[in-house]
């Protein structure tokens, strides 16, 4: 396969591919470097590319692989550190408007989700990816998908209203 | 009416047994404002979902990189083919020279054992001297 080729059958997934990783690493260049990294192994495997039926979802399944990986391995102390220095690079009246602003909540809430339940939230309410599709990524039960999805949604659902009433938490 | 609606759907959604369709709608009805006051608080959810879908993937993937890394690989198949090729020719001359060096090690033993063998016959030899010594005596008895 060519080059060019190549890029035609990744460009369309490359972001989503980036955003589970980001959703996973939480930090912007882990998450740039573990597309990087994704794709290059991709293209590498270049030869054996028509045997998957669908390169999408393998190469969803490598980014999840990847990024669990990366959060077990030792560096991943690093990858703490650099997310609590991404956390108080922003100013304080940033800080203060992101407080108001719901919708960074949501994000907040998501990194406190498992793993598992964050990464079934990401693909099927950002992504929009089917339950089956989704089992096969991640190599679940499509009933155990469900079951994580529901539990990821209420979870949010509580936390953000806790928030709510409380005020700025 | 619409809201009874939407309700229902939130209600589906949240036991996660909305289809895909179904969630757009509801994507869409939080997404537009004028959402009932009931369901307000469900609109940064949906929002965040919206906004997540924006972000982007905009470093560059090295792309040279990525043809230098194939051009390697090319490059380590024949060295591998190389060194295969080297390994088997040092086997088979290192086997003769192996080969010559037993010969060699073998003759030497050989050479050793037959300058033993010498050694012990010529003092058999010696001890055979002796009957000359009777010889000569039988000679003088029948001289006389």
């Amino acid at each position: 396969m060519q080059q060019s080729e190549f890029l035609n059958v990744v460009m369309p997934f490359k972001d989503k591919l980036y955003r589970l990783a980001k959703r996973l690493l939480v930090s912007t260049e882990e998450a740039e470097d573990a597309t990087q990294e994704i794709l290059l192994k991709l293209w590498n495997k270049n030869a054996s590319f028509e045997k998957y039926k669908n390169v999408e979802a393998f190469a969803m399944t490598m980014t999840k692989n990847f990024c669990l990986d990366r959060l077990k391995s030792k560096q991943a102390g690093n990858l703490k550190l650099v997310h609590s220095n991404y956390q108080e690079k922003g100013s304080l009246l940033q800080k203060q408007i992101e407080a108001k602003d719901s919708v960074s909540w949501v994000e907040r809430i998501m990194e406190e989700l498992p793993e598992q339940q964050k990464m079934v939230l990401q693909l099927r309410d950002v992504e929009e990816y089917d339950y089956d599709e989704i089992a096969e990524m991640l190599d679940m039960q499509p009933t155990a998908v469900r079951v994580a999805l529901s539990r990821a949604r209420k979870t949010v659902r509580e936390k953000l209203t806790q928030k709510h009433s409380y005020g700025i938490g | 009416m619409e809201s009874d609606n939407i309700k229902e759907l939130v209600e589906k959604y949240f036991e996660a047994t909305t289809t895909v369709a179904e969630e757009d709608t509801l994507r869409a009805y939080f997404s537009k404002g004028g959402v009932t006051p009931e369901l307000e608080q469900y609109v940064p959810m949906f929002q965040y979902f919206s906004n997540a879908k924006e972000e982007k993937f905009t470093k560059q993937v090295p792309l040279d990189t990525i043809a230098s890394v194939t051009k390697r690989r090319f490059n380590y198949k024949w060295l591998s083919v190389a060194a295969v090729g080297l390994l088997m020719f040092g086997i088979y001359f290192g086997k003769s020279y192996q080969e010559k060096r037993e010969a060699e090690y073998a003759y030497q033993e050989t050479k050793k054992a037959m300058t033993l063998l010498a050694q012990n016959f010529n003092r058999g030899t010696e001890k055979v001297a002796y009957l000359n010594q009777f010889e000569e005596t039988k000679q003088k008895v029948y001289n006389k």
